[in-house]
């Protein structure tokens, strides 16, 4: 054997050894490639994270933001939380990249390259927030199945591309069309092709909104890979998962799309409200559909240690899924008293609000500061947990920060 | 010249001759050797080769009572939990949920059902008395209170 592929083979099987499987034609690899697995192991450095952001799970990479970290008015990259069902995919080519649209209700399927995306239909640019539905699920109790997901995984960047319906109305919407469901090309954990790891959808109302777009660049720059490079769905106010990654197929139908984490229990709540830990059956649980009110203190940092005598000024987001947030109050002793503060409006619809306060404690001691804001239909966050659900969805309890007043 | 020298003066020629093939090979030879053995002698273009070579001597190691490749509690049943449960998804999806061993089943079976997880058999018991043991549920009520809070001085 030689000794420069003996290195090799030594290298290789030591990878093996490092992430737990053999290397399937280890021995051809090009000389100078390292597999993918091995490249960077270091995810703040693969996705140009913060090193602050909590990685809840590397396979599939699952990242949150702490509150802190989410102070800009628009999320940069760096701060932007990380789900994904399926494993990213690799060799994007955005000259040969395309986009099909299909399903029972479509009038003529049609293929359309980025460019002739970007040429044929009117751009636009919006600031949109997205949330994952399971944003909250860590307090759930019992405790609700999946990533533990904090308080970080919302985050609002801006997002330039065409309207959904603007391509959809191209290619005909017949008149029986439901539902839209989006295809893309990240591969199913099991690595099995005919899986696909998620590929949900939104009634056609939604979809054909003004805020609906197929974005092709985020905060004026090209989408990262782990954020849907070269296009993403992106439906602002809706539980994240609708704002589908690497979309090259959307398929317009005539019923509710059944795609993967459609059905079952994935992204739905019981119809009607249970008790925490009920057993509920498929057909008892709904799709999520709008995001509920919520809001988010990140500044200070929680663990503030204050003069006495000085103000404390907070500032933070506030949003409401569909809706706007009309109220935004805060309470410096548990909900006994609530002082409203400003809330500016929206950039934009679907987009997050700011809100800030100068906040006087009476005297020495531990506080907790707690927001709440009130959506436009006079819905408010609760203090405690909302309604348990099987999938712990929908955490919208108030946020909190603790400070110390000496 | 007589005919005997004719052929003496021949032989000694052919010999020469010979001698420098051969003395031509052993230097051809010996080269060709080297090369095979070291070739990156002759590639002027060839820089100093830095082979990361990273060394696992075991790949199961305990450390403080983890098993230092995922993150799991040694305990009885972590190897069955590692060769079962870490091949498609990370560990820290196992080791982030806490749930009972009823729920646990279930989740087994939504795995078999639609994630391509295989027939455990008589594993299954082991890995979910594992789990259950080693990462029990926590009661969280409505409202945990705030822990683990860095404290820093705010100017």
């Amino acid at each position: 054997m030689k000794r420069r592929n003996f290195v090799k083979k030594a290298a290789l099987s030591s990878f093996a050894t490092i992430i737990g499987v053999e290397i399937v034609f280890g021995s051809n690899l090009l000389e100078g490639y390292t597999p993918l697995a091995l490249q960077d192991p270091d995810p703040f450095k693969m996705f140009k994270k913060n090193t602050e952001m909590v990685v809840l799970n590397d396979k599939p990479w699952n990242i949150e933001a702490q509150a802190h970290l989410l102070d800009d008015r628009i999320t940069p990259n760096s701060s932007m939380f990380i789900r994904n069902n399926g494993l990213v995919p690799e060799d994007i080519d955005p000259n040969t990249w395309t986009l099909t649209i299909d399903g029972e209700s479509v009038k003529n399927q049609k293929t359309y390259t980025l460019s002739e995306l970007k040429s044929k239909f009117k751009q636009h640019t919006y600031q949109l927030t997205i949330e994952c539905g399971g944003n909250g699920r860590s307090e759930f109790d019992p405790p609700a199945k999946g990533n533990q997901w904090t308080v970080g995984a919302v985050h609002c960047a801006t997002w330039t591309g065409v309207r959904l319906r603007d391509v959809l109305e191209d290619a005909g919407i017949k008149s029986n069309a439901v539902y839209i469901g989006f295809h893309a090309v990240d591969k199913h954990l099991s690595l099995d092709p005919k899986k696909e790891p998620i590929s949900r959808g939104c009634p056609m109302a939604k979809a054909l909104q003004d805020e609906t777009i197929l974005a092709f660049q985020m905060n004026g720059e090209d989408i990262p890979l782990v954020h849907g490079y070269p296009l993403r769905l992106v439906a602002g106010g809706w539980p994240a998962s609708v704002s589908g990654k690497w979309v090259n197929r959307i398929s317009i139908r005539n019923k509710i799309h059944d795609g993967t984490k459609m059905t079952g229990t994935a992204y739905r709540v019981p119809c009607e409200p249970v008790a925490p830990g009920e057993k509920v059956k498929d057909e008892d649980m709904c799709i999520i559909e709008s995001m509920p009110v919520k809001s988010l203190i990140t500044y200070p940092k929680t663990g503030a240690v204050l003069k006495k005598g000085k103000s404390l000024n907070i500032r933070g987001h506030a949003w409401a899924g569909e809706l706007e947030v009309a109220q935004m109050e805060y309470s410096i002793d548990f909900g006994s008293s609530w002082k409203t503060c400003a809330v500016e409006k929206p950039a934009n619809r679907l987009a997050w609000q700011h809100f800030s306060a100068s906040v006087n404690f009476p005297k020495s001691g531990y506080y907790e500061v707690w927001a709440r804001a009130t959506a436009s239909n006079g819905r408010t966050q609760p203090m405690l947990l909302p309604g348990w659900n099987p999938k712990g969805y929908l955490n919208n309890a108030c946020h909190r920060i603790a400070v110390k007043v000496k | 010249m007589s005919e005997q020298e004719t052929f003496k003066a021949l032989v000694k020629q052919i010999y020469r001759i010979f001698l420098r093939i051969f003395v031509l090979l052993v230097i051809l030879g010996s080269g060709l050797t080297y090369y095979l053995v070291n070739p990156d002698l002759f590639d002027a273009s060839s820089k100093a080769e830095v082979v990361m070579v990273p060394i696992e001597l075991d790949e199961d190691r305990i450390e403080n009572g983890i098993h230092v490749r995922t993150g799991l509690i040694n305990a009885e049943g972590l190897m069955t939990v590692v060769n079962n449960c870490t091949n498609c998804h990370s560990s820290k999806l196992v080791t982030q949920n806490r749930m009972t061993a009823e729920r646990w089943n279930e989740t087994i079976k939504w795995m078999q059902e639609t994630q391509n997880l295989w027939d455990l058999g008589g594993n299954q018991e082991l890995i979910v008395n594992y789990l259950v043991t080693n990462y029990p549920v926590q009661k969280k009520g409505r409202r945990m209170a705030l822990t683990n809070i860095d404290w820093y001085d705010l100017e």
